[in-house]
């Protein structure tokens, strides 16, 4: 059952809105109605269901009309046109006392630069939602607690965010959130003010929250990574237009226009991973030393279908299967040579992602890494899926 | 050529407007001026009737106080007391210490609201900034004038006149100061859901805090410098010695009078401060 349900939903920043949707009718372009009408078009016609305990990722580039759209959810920006349906209840159109209601027990907000409050405490930044709505303190301070734990900050109560780190004080603002126990949690750009590992660790944090609360998050994002990781399924905006729906493998594998394809693949590019970032080191054999039934033995050790062939100095001479090998030591063969293949996939240290990507899909052995006809190392399917869903495993491999 | 329309009768019209104020409200009027005044009466006299080593005492000890433990301001504040205490100017530094905290807590009192509706209303802004403007820049004696129709003379039209001249920055800084509160701050508390009192009073006010108090003190000196003009319509106090002693053409006189207002502005402009930083730590 969907939780939200956003039909049409439209903003239009300046006075003449009415022009500006006419204009958007007839398919104008952002640039042509900014001309025309002097109008900004935040969003344009937004349209998508969000079911209950999904992770629902919206993602773009910045000005692409993300924030603006997730404003537009809990309405702290106003709508110009369209419905945001929750419970049947449509928050576009529900008077202030409704809609501060929901505000208070169905959706709760992170923030991109968490938004604490300096002046009040650690537990009474959690507790602030619950101070809104009212409860006596004792409960509140419990609750607070309660979601304070939860995120790992139990002990930091009174503290004051400026004594905490960039982490922890988001944190904080998950826990503030999540104190109100609500149905949504929207999350404007929430990790992206973190450093990279933090943002990682935090990324980890939530899913493993939405493990056991299986709340329903709307999470906006400029990162590819981060929505791939955490998405159950990706929104891609461009111009305050979403272009593409998916989850992270339609996205990847089917993008739906020119834009989200480009998107990917500079994306890719700027991760500035290489084969050098993902590579293993790789189980060889020395053509000059050992034969086929070597070969097996290590295949068998190391749980490998196939197994690279070098020469004393390593120079790559190609690959033997394990099949031609136990066919070769049941015939008796003694010579690695009569069963090597040599049309082996090779990239070079600096190929970046993208490239090999394109060269493993078509392979059935993992990809020599060379330089200078040596062997450096193999890169393997799964190294390059890790890579592609989050550096941080890629660099824990590499350690 | 540019007399091609007799003289605009402007002064007669503000003079007929002060007549029509004074005789339509008198009924407030006449009340003000009698139970404020004696309500101002018995705070100075109350003040004065405290043995000045007990005055100069607790001075003392809130100037450690709020300095945050530190001697300098205490230290000052001794000196400075007993000195205005020799030159036997006791009775009316406690008059010119009433007038400004009567005026800067009615100022703050009536300027804090203005501030905040300023800050919500765009419109409410762009009608009190002109009239702020026009109130600092009037020179304050204008301002005596229509104090002493209103409520003859005395302390009450010191404090009607430090009002006018003494409340803008209070007002414009608290519109700054909750404006100035950081967007997504503001987002955070509508996000939870906040009422329009509770964003204002759990949020708004406590993070503009430091800005208004800066606007405060700026208050709190202005309706000093108001008060010893105000002893041109007759205000008891430091500022009255110095009138007299400019009319008399007593140098000594009148320039020990200005060292007591100088010493009574440093101690009230440091507590102030002091007050400020304390509160934003």
């Amino acid at each position: 059952m969907s939780v939200i349900k956003v039909e049409g939903l439209s903003k239009v920043f300046g006075k003449n809105t009415k022009e500006a949707l006419k204009l958007l009718d007839q398919g104008k372009s952002k640039e042509e109605i900014l001309k025309e009408t002097g109008c900004t078009v935040g969003v344009n016609r937004a349209s998508f269901e969000v079911e209950a305990g999904e992770v629902f990722v919206i993602m773009g580039l910045s000005g692409s009309g993300k924030s603006t759209l997730v404003r537009l959810l809990n309405r702290l920006i106003e709508p110009t046109e369209g419905s945001v349906f929750v419970d049947q209840e449509d928050l576009a159109k529900v008077d202030k006392n409704i809609l501060r209601r929901v505000r208070r027990e169905k959706m709760s907000m992170v923030f991109q630069k968490f938004a604490l409050f300096p002046h009040r405490s650690i537990l009474e930044n959690a507790e602030f939602g619950l101070e809104i709505q009212g409860i006596e303190k004792e409960e509140r301070s419990k609750k607070a607690k309660e979601s304070l734990d939860l995120v790992g900050l139990g002990d930091y109560i009174h503290q004051y965010p400026e004594q905490l780190s960039g982490g922890m004080q988001q944190r904080v603002g998950l826990a503030r959130a999540l104190a109100n126990d609500p149905d949504v949690l929207l999350m404007d750009e929430a990790f992206s003010a973190l450093d990279p590992l933090i943002r990682k660790d935090m990324q980890d944090e939530l899913l493993d929250l939405q493990e056991s609360m299986q709340k329903t998050i709307i999470f906006i994002t400029h990162d590819l990574d981060e929505a791939l990781r955490i998405g159950d399924r990706i929104a891609l905006m461009k111009d305050g237009k979403i272009v593409q729906i998916g989850s992270p493998e339609e996205i990847l594998v089917n993008p739906a226009n020119e834009y989200v394809e480009r998107f990917v693949q500079d994306v890719d590019r700027s991760k500035v991973l290489t084969a050098e970032h993902i590579m293993k080191r790789p189980a060889t054999i020395n053509i000059e030393k050992h034969g086929p039934r070597v070969a097996l033995e290590i295949m068998k050790e190391e749980g490998l279908s196939s197994i690279y062939v070098t020469d004393s100095k390593r120079n790559l001479k190609g690959y033997v299967t394990a099949d031609d090998a136990s066919e070769a030591r049941k015939n008796e063969i003694r010579d690695l040579n009569k069963i090597l293949k040599t049309d082996v996939p090779t990239v070079t240290k600096d190929t970046s992602m993208h490239d090999i990507f394109e060269v493993i899909h078509n392979s059935p052995v993992p990809i020599a890494v060379v330089e200078d006809g040596k062997l450096l190392g193999i890169i393997v399917r799964g190294a390059v899926i890790a890579a592609l869903v989050g550096e941080g495993e890629v660099k824990i491999d590499n350690a | 050529m540019l007399d091609f329309i007799a003289k605009i009768p402007i002064a007669e019209f503000i003079e007929w407007l002060t007549d029509q104020i004074t005789d339509t409200f008198s009924f407030l009027f006449n009340p003000i001026k009698n139970q404020f005044g004696d309500f101002m009466e018995w705070v100075a006299d109350s003040l004065s009737a405290i043995p000045p080593i007990i005055v100069i005492i607790i001075v003392a000890a809130l100037a450690f106080w709020v300095s945050g433990k530190k001697f300098g301001l205490a230290a000052f504040s001794i000196v400075g007391l007993w000195l205005i205490y020799n030159q036997g100017f006791w009775e009316e530094l406690m008059f010119t210490l009433t007038l400004v905290i009567i005026s800067s807590v009615l100022s703050v009192i009536i300027g804090v609201p203005f501030g905040i509706l300023m800050s919500k209303s765009k419109t409410a802004e762009n009608i009190i900034t002109p009239i702020l403007d026009f109130m600092q820049t009037m020179p304050a004696f204008v301002y005596l004038i229509p104090a002493v129709a209103f409520f003859s003379i005395g302390m009450v039209p010191g404090v009607f006149a430090s009002l006018i001249f003494a409340t803008p920055p209070t007002v414009r800084f608290t519109n700054l100061g909750i404006r100035q509160v950081s967007k997504e701050l503001v987002e955070a508390s509508e996000a939870f859901g906040s009422t329009g009192s509770q964003k204002l009073f759990k949020v708004e006010l406590p993070m503009a805090k430091s800005t208004i108090m800066a606007g405060i003190n700026q208050t709190v000196m202005l309706s000093l410098s108001m008060v010893v003009i105000a002893s041109m319509i007759g205000a008891p106090g430091l500022g009255r010695e110095v009138l007299s002693a400019l009319q008399r053409a007593q140098v000594g006189t009148g320039f020990v009078a200005g060292i007591g207002i100088v010493i009574l502005a440093i101690i009230i402009d440091r507590f102030t401060q002091n007050l400020n930083t304390k509160n934003a730590n």
